[in-house]
């Protein structure tokens, strides 16, 4: 047994990672904006709760009057919206940012500055999207907003407002960082780490952000007609001027269904990497799980009209995206018996991370089958627009990728803070939480069957729904409830968890080399990589006998373009003895500063959060044109001359903000010279 | 179980190049073909909807039909002006040749020039604010065309063409001005301190968004303007 822990690095505490509050709004280090996506999406996620618990307290009863119609529509389209894109996708890009670089041996992610913009857009676009509630304006559209249901003719508030800017704000968020993440997965890979030797997650987030990139500009694009539509009085969504009113259903679908994918897929990745770690097995079936994501993704493109089932499609569309969906159930159930598979046999530890995982196979195949069930055109008429369907996605969504983001978190939260949290009061979190949900969205399954339709403020009493609804209510504040445990274990560990050491569950990935919380340059060495599971090959090779291996590394990257290979052979390729795993991989205990190892960061810059408060302003500018027009209207000439001045102020105070420090960020080289 | 610490007198700086990538490609270069593919959905989504619009408006003035009003019978002729937008394409294509030229010149800085020919053809500045004119020009043609449509009763609000249409070609007319000014920008900098091949990837990425914009047209050209 050879020496893992050298003694720490004590004398180096000058070099420490800088504190206070601006060098958070100025960081471009990957783990620490990966932080603040974690803490600010638990914030969105704790707020989204609170509004779930709000409607099933409306809803616990018959004949509810907690709240009126009007907050109910938007309590209900604040809390989709704020778990879709303020809770979960932040939850997946907080690990994206922290773990991607980390696991194929990069030290930042392709691009520092326009990472840091990418959270910033994303946390102004939430606070902008969230101060519709002190207008009491909320969004009450739903999150999937239908139009012609929202153009200025039936929803002529704010809401609708706020809620197409929010979107096309948080949209920049995610495609900004898409580019981002496809350039570093696909170029700055440590030497040796080959497409098929990245980690499942790595690979989940890989596929995830072709999606983002690919499915997000239709939802521009469709919420810059419903925009003109509401501002300037185009007619996109005029069916008096022979507007198709599917179109937006098209567009929006087009975009939904991947979107559905960029929820799970990154859980799924997660699940793949805690799963083994816990299991002690390699993931089974490797390539078939790489395989698996590709084609969910191809054919996440093809299945939209399943959610139009009931707009009269015809026979022919029905037919060709009932089958499409369920041919989509194949790859993904390769996946599930996948998981069961690599912890058939394992020596399996259920810690927190683990017990989730085992959730997510459960709770998600409910919600796939149940998926299953409404591919059916005839069955899904039935069951479209019921609490079926919210049983369904809520099992897909939180029984998926809650369950696999909380894996996530239990797993990596010693990586990202260097503490454990604590498994007494992880245990209490994940009972409540796994009792709590299939408490709440199960007995909907249910009411749904007996006719309840979603979005309903309130009910009437005696048509079988009572028992249902109070059931759901109970498991929704048992599942508040263990949500609260989580906070607290999240507290307790930041002030006096365990310390967590490099590696503390054994996991055979290149992130647990490094220490917890690992130093601002990742590596002191970029390690090379001779297989899937680098650390186990050093500390338990029984574990990686059936993996591929190669005793050398390679000679070049496997990255072929046009059928060439290219990239840059590595630069000393090992001698042929036994030592080479050793020297090829190696584990770092001591943290030292950047400038002792001569390693160049990029410099701080507060640039990004300025170029991405102006967008923000800039995008804010439309709903003075609004308040402008319903000035006009009311004949108050002099109110609606003043609110089209702060439509200009705002409009090009924003642009000019934006454009200036843009220039700025990018005339200024990302490091400076010489350290 | 062995394991080598590492320890200080091991820390080096990476033997390799630290800049070096996987692909041997800049990252930018990754960078820009991830974001046009994601122009080409944008532009998919916008070019769909006019088609799916096509011929659905409930008034004039259409594209290629001419229009009476009942309420008051007056004709309105088909709209488009193939002639006019045939030179503006026209415009558009020679400015990719520029381009192109443009970016050669940049990579070619340090290859010394014998002819006039090649003194011209070598001369980045020149051929950077030759694309970025005949941008301009394209713009030019596109405000004068929008100027005379309303002129001719055609805007944004008046029927779904003028809806599909004025959004589908401003989205254009948009990356073409985004494109103009970072030509301008590259121009600037080629002017104050002179691009070399250093800066190429800088120009080649400008060079692929300005080839893509192009590209677009000749599909919406082809499109809107050709097939009736
Ligand atoms: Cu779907």
């Amino acid at each position: 047994m050879a020496t893992i822990a050298a003694t720490p690095a004590h004398a180096h505490e000058s070099h420490a990672h800088p504190t206070g509050l601006r060098s958070w709004l100025a960081t471009v280090d990957h783990k620490r904006i990966g932080t603040l996506y974690l803490f600010t999406a638990l914030f969105f996620f704790l707020l989204g709760g609170l509004e779930a618990e709000i409607i099933r307290m409306q809803l616990q009863g018959p004949n509810g009057h907690l709240v009126s119609a009007e907050t109910y529509n938007q309590l209900f389209t604040m809390h989709g919206t704020t778990m879709i894109f303020l809770a979960i996708m932040p939850l997946s890009a907080a690990f994206f940012n922290f773990l991607i670089p980390l696991q194929i041996g990069a030290r930042d992610v392709a691009f520092p500055r326009l990472n840091a913009f990418s959270y910033w857009v994303y946390v102004l676009g939430g606070i902008f999207i969230n101060l519709s509630w002190l207008l009491h304006a909320a969004p009450d559209g739903g999150w999937f907003g239908y139009a012609p249901l929202t153009t200025r003719a039936y929803s002529p508030g704010l809401n609708i407002d706020f809620w197409v800017l929010g979107l096309q704000i948080l949209g920049v968020s995610s495609l900004a960082a898409g580019f981002n993440f496809i350039t570093t997965i696909i170029n700055m890979r440590a030497p040796g780490m080959n497409l098929m030797r990245m980690p499942m997650f790595t690979w989940a987030a890989f596929v995830v952000q072709f999606l983002i990139v690919l499915a997000f500009p239709v939802i521009t694009i469709a919420l810059v007609f419903l925009m003109f539509d509401r501002f300037f009085g185009t007619n996109f969504y005029t069916t008096a001027a022979g507007a198709d009113p599917l179109l937006w259903q098209h567009l929006f679908w087009i975009f939904g269904h991947p979107e559905v994918y960029i929820l799970i897929l990154p859980a799924f990745g997660l699940v793949s990497d805690v799963l083994p770690a816990h299991t002690r097995k390699p993931i089974f079936g490797y390539p078939v799980m790489v395989f698996s994501l590709i084609l969910i993704a191809f054919l996440g493109f093809g299945v939209w009209a399943h959610h139009m089932f009931a707009v009269g499609m015809g026979p022919i569309a029905d037919t060709v995206f009932g089958l499409t969906t369920m041919l989509i159930a194949i790859p993904t159930g390769v996946k599930i018996f996948n998981w069961i598979a690599t912890m058939h046999g394992g020596s399996i530890r259920f810690t927190t991370a683990c017990l989730f995982c085992i959730a997510l196979v459960a709770f998600f195949t409910i919600g796939g089958l149940s998926g299953v069930m409404h591919a059916s055109p005839p069955a899904d008429l039935q069951q479209t627009d019921t609490y079926f369907i919210v049983a369904h996605f809520h099992y897909v969504l939180f029984g998926g990728s809650m369950m696999g983001l909380f894996a996530g978190v239990y797993h990596y939260f010693p990586k990202i803070t260097g503490r454990m949290l604590s498994e007494r009061i992880g245990k209490w979190h994940f009972w409540l939480t796994a009792i709590g949900m299939n408490l709440t969205f199960f007995p909907m399954h249910f009411s749904g069957l007996l006719g309840m339709p979603r979005r309903i403020y309130r009910y009437d009493a005696g048509q079988g729904w009572d028992g249902f609804n109070f059931a759901s209510s109970i498991g929704a504040y048992i599942l508040g409830i263990g949500t609260l445990f989580l906070v607290w274990n999240i507290i307790k560990s930041l002030r006096s968890g365990t310390r967590a050491g490099n590696d503390p569950w054994g996991s055979p990935t290149l992130e647990w080399a490094i220490p917890s919380p690992p130093p601002e340059y990742n590596f002191a060495r970029i390690p090379t990589v001779t297989s899937r599971y680098p650390l186990w090959d050093m500390k338990q090779p029984v574990l990686t006998a059936d993996v591929p291996h190669t005793q050398r590394g390679d000679k070049e990257m496997d990255v072929a373009i046009g059928g060439k290979t290219v990239g840059h052979p590595h630069p000393a390729p090992a001698p042929q003895s036994t030592r080479v795993a050793e020297s090829a991989m190696h584990i770092e205990t001591e943290t030292y500063s950047a400038a002792e190892l001569g390693i160049a960061l990029p410099d701080p810059t507060i640039k990004p959060l300025f170029v991405a408060l102006g967008l923000v302003i800039m995008l804010t500018a439309p709903l003075f044109m609004h308040e402008a027009q319903m000035r006009e209207i009311a004949g108050n000439a002099a109110g609606h001359r003043t609110a089209m001045t702060m439509f200009w102020v705002f409009a090009l105070g924003g642009a000019s903000l934006m454009v200036g420090m843009l220039y700025n960020w990018l005339l200024t080289p990302l490091e400076s010279a010489h350290h | 179980m062995t394991s080598v610490p590492l320890t200080a007198g091991h820390v080096a700086p990476d033997a390799h190049d630290p800049h070096a990538t996987s692909t041997g490609l800049d990252n930018k270069k990754i960078a820009i073909w991830a974001f046009i593919g994601s122009e080409c959905m944008l532009f998919a989504s916008l070019i769909s909807t006019y088609l799916i619009y096509k011929g659905r408006s409930k008034v004039g003035p259409f594209p290629h039909e001419t229009w009476t009003d009942p309420s008051t019978g007056k004709t309105l002729h088909a709209i488009l002006n193939i002639p006019v937008t045939s030179a503006s394409t026209f415009v558009l294509l020679m400015s990719s040749l520029a381009m192109v030229l443009a970016l050669a010149a940049v990579q070619n800085k340090n290859v010394p020039k014998r002819t006039t020919g090649e003194r011209i053809l070598g001369n980045s500045s020149l051929w950077l604010l030759a694309t970025a004119a005949l941008g301009i020009t394209f713009l030019g043609f596109q405000a004068y065309e929008f100027t005379s449509f309303v002129h001719e009763g055609l805007s944004i609000r008046t029927n779904l063409f003028g809806s599909s249409f004025f959004t589908l070609t401003g989205f254009h007319g948009a990356h073409v001005t985004a494109g103009v000014i970072w030509l301008l920008t590259l121009f600037a900098i080629d002017r104050k301190r002179g691009l070399g091949p250093r800066d190429e990837v800088n120009v080649d990425i400008a060079a692929l968004y300005w080839h893509f914009v192009d590209v677009v047209w000749i599909a919406i050209f082809t499109l809107v303007y050709l097939i009736k």
